[in-house]
């Protein structure tokens, strides 16, 4: 006879609600594992997006994302002619603020050359740029949707393709446009601004710069060896994509990353607590029902069955509920929520740990019930 | 009481049984020198005012309290010697050789009335299958098979009661320690279960021993002893003081 099934059976109402409250607290704990994990992986996607082996900056920069970074254009030509490099293509980066349906749009303009490494990882309707001015590569989460029309600057663009999950690492969607356009859009002054200069005598600025350029390696070439090339031109500097991912994660989004991760592991405690108190509660509330078993000759064991067996039903339900209702809901979030299946499962053992020490600690009170109670009213 | 079953052994013996709780100026004698035999088919009472030692009493013969001194035999086994327990596993002896009927009667809340008897009969082993069986068929015995499939609370205290007893029998002990088992029942229902346990005395030589106040049921025990600053002395069932029992006059109803 399972009485641990038994008493769950006879106040179930009781004991499922108690799971849900449990499984909405342990959702919140899995919910903030995902945004921190999430927090990390767009931090990481723009970066990761072309492809690419090695990142040419202005020198003396961590460009283009912990710093900025301007270098000429024509380097690409000199960087796609050095040993080892496959292919290398410029690019841009800058957040624009549009207005769309009258609404504002913020979104993470990148400017690549549609022939070169740097552009939209995959699309995944409609298809990519193929004119050379004014069409655009959208994400999904900027609401876009091809053939849409949006003005950035003082041109108008039109949304050909979407993207999914390209974000940057303030959260903002990427759009994807031709290398001239983005730097037609990010360095060129306006008309008044242009007579004020040309008046002065200054003439306007030239445009034919980028933030960075992207480099593909074949795949013998040691990306150090060829960093260590682009380096003794003194003005530029060359990350590897292993280093420009590390400046992401602990410089960019390092100090989210941390109060996400602190918060986190608060919130693991105050659930841990949350959950030995239920249990104890749970195991004193049958006082007098242990104190019976005791007196009429139950062993032990059999007491220790029921309060560890309802604490492991208890934790594994509540989690079951967390989990499937996070992994419902997380697509709404605002920011990506990324549960990764490790992540679930050491969450899960943590709650069976909780759940196995938050019993031993009712066991103990149980097992110091003096039968005796069972006796007088 | 047949001469036959006065010179069996008695089920329960208890010889000079004291308890106290502390040590000099706080000390309290729980219990002085008790003595007592209890015969197979006996039904005895046991009274006195709150304070006066019956639950002490009740505890050291159900093997959940140490006693002071003092020695105590059930069923024929010596369980113990000179204060100390020589029994052990005294949890295994409680489920095989003694019953227990509560106050309240004690059922678990989350097992229906069959369950609550067979648990008892699993617990020392029992098949579950014929557990149920024997469950049921002791339901019947005390006339509430008709609510074998009743959770506690749809009881009422009388039904309850039964089942509590019904539990108590359940591995066939011939002890049977009742703390107030019908201070929660009317005057009516309160004689219906005193009649069912001395039915159960008699049919199944078990001897009982009940803690009560209830004046309504004294004329239902062969025995009755009054508790009284932890000394036991023998009642008339009229409530009138009759003889100090010692080893030499135990066993002897009046």
């Amino acid at each position: 006879m399972n009485l641990a099934y038994r008493d769950i059976r006879h106040g179930l109402g009781r004991f499922l609600l108690t799971c849900v409250g449990l499984g909405l607290l342990l959702g919140v704990v899995l919910a903030m594992i995902g945004i921190y994990r999430g927090l990390v992986v767009e931090a990481l996607t723009i970066a990761r997006a072309p492809g690419i082996d090695l990142w040419v900056v202005e020198a003396n920069t961590r460009g283009p994302f912990a710093e900025a970074s301007r270098i000429p254009a024509d380097t690409r030509e000199a960087i796609a002619r050095i040993a080892g490099v496959a292919a290398a293509g410029s690019i841009t980066y800058q957040t624009v603020e549009a207005e769309y349906q009258e609404r504002k749009l913020r979104l993470y303009v990148i400017g690549y050359e549609p022939t070169r490494p740097g552009g939209p990882p995959e699309i995944e309707e409609g298809h990519a740029i193929a004119r050379s001015h004014f069409e655009m590569v959208a994400d999904r989460s900027s609401g876009l949707v091809p053939k849409d029309r949006v003005r950035l600057g003082r041109d108008t663009f039109t949304v050909v393709g979407s993207t999914r999950q390209q974000v940057s690492s303030g959260g903002d969607p990427a759009v994807y446009i031709t290398l001239q356009d983005a730097q037609k859009l990010q360095f060129d002054l306006a008309p008044p601004a242009t007579r004020v200069q040309l008046a002065r005598g200054t003439g306007s600025t030239g445009r034919d710069t980028v933030n960075a350029v992207v480099a593909r390696l074949h795949p013998n070439a040691s990306p150090d060896a060829v960093a260590e090339t682009v380096r003794r031109w003194k003005h530029l500097a060359a990350v590897t994509q292993e280093a420009q991912e590390l400046i992401l994660t602990r410089s960019l989004v390092d100090r989210a990353r941390r109060q996400i991760g602190l918060f986190t592991s608060l919130l693991l405690t105050v659930s841990a607590v949350i959950i030995a108190l239920i249990i104890y509660t749970m195991t004193m509330e049958k006082l007098k029902q242990i104190a019976t078993l005791k007196l009429i000759g139950a062993p032990d064991r059999t007491i220790i069955g029921m309060i560890v067996q309802q604490a492991l039903a208890l934790g594994s339900i509540g989690f079951a509920i967390g989990a499937t209702l996070i992994a419902s809901i997380k697509d709404y979030f605002p920011r990506r929520v990324v549960l990764e299946p490790d992540n679930v499962l050491a969450l899960g053992a943590i709650v069976i740990v909780v759940c196995l020490l938050a019993s031993a600690l009712g066991v103990r009170a149980a097992l110091r019930i003096d039968p005796a109670t069972a006796l007088g009213g | 009481m047949s001469d036959k079953k006065a010179n069996q052994p008695p089920l329960v013996r208890l010889r000079d049984l004291s308890k106290h709780f502390g040590e000099a100026e706080t000390r309290v004698d729980a219990l002085r020198n008790v003595s007592l035999d209890v015969r197979a088919g006996e039904v005895i009472a046991l009274l006195g005012p709150s304070g006066s030692g019956k639950t002490t009493l009740l505890n050291i013969i159900g093997c959940i309290l140490d006693p002071s001194s003092g020695s105590m035999e059930l069923d024929g086994e010596v369980v113990l010697t000179d204060g100390r327990w020589v029994r052990p596993n005294l949890r295994r002896l409680r489920l095989d050789k003694i019953g227990f009927i509560f106050q309240f009667h004690n059922l678990m809340p989350f097992l229906d009335a069959t369950d609550n008897v067979a648990l008892v009969l699993q617990l020392a082993g029992t098949d579950p299958r014929e557990a149920r069986r024997r469950a049921l068929e002791l339901l019947d015995y005390l006339e509430v098979g008709n609510r074998r499939s009743s959770m506690p609370a749809q009881l009422s205290g009388g039904e309850a009661q039964r089942v509590a007893i019904a539990r108590a029998l359940a591995n066939q002990p011939r002890i049977i320690l009742a703390d107030e088992p019908t201070a929660a029942l009317d005057s009516k229902r309160a004689g219906i279960v005193m009649d069912l346990l001395r039915k159960v005395a008699v049919e199944r030589d078990a001897a009982i021993i009940a803690v009560t106040h209830d004046e309504k049921i004294f004329d239902r025990f062969d025995r009755i002893f009054n508790l009284r600053d932890g000394r036991l002395e023998s009642m008339s069932s009229n409530g009138m003081k009759s003889i100090m029992v010692g080893p030499g006059d135990v066993g002897e109803r009046i």
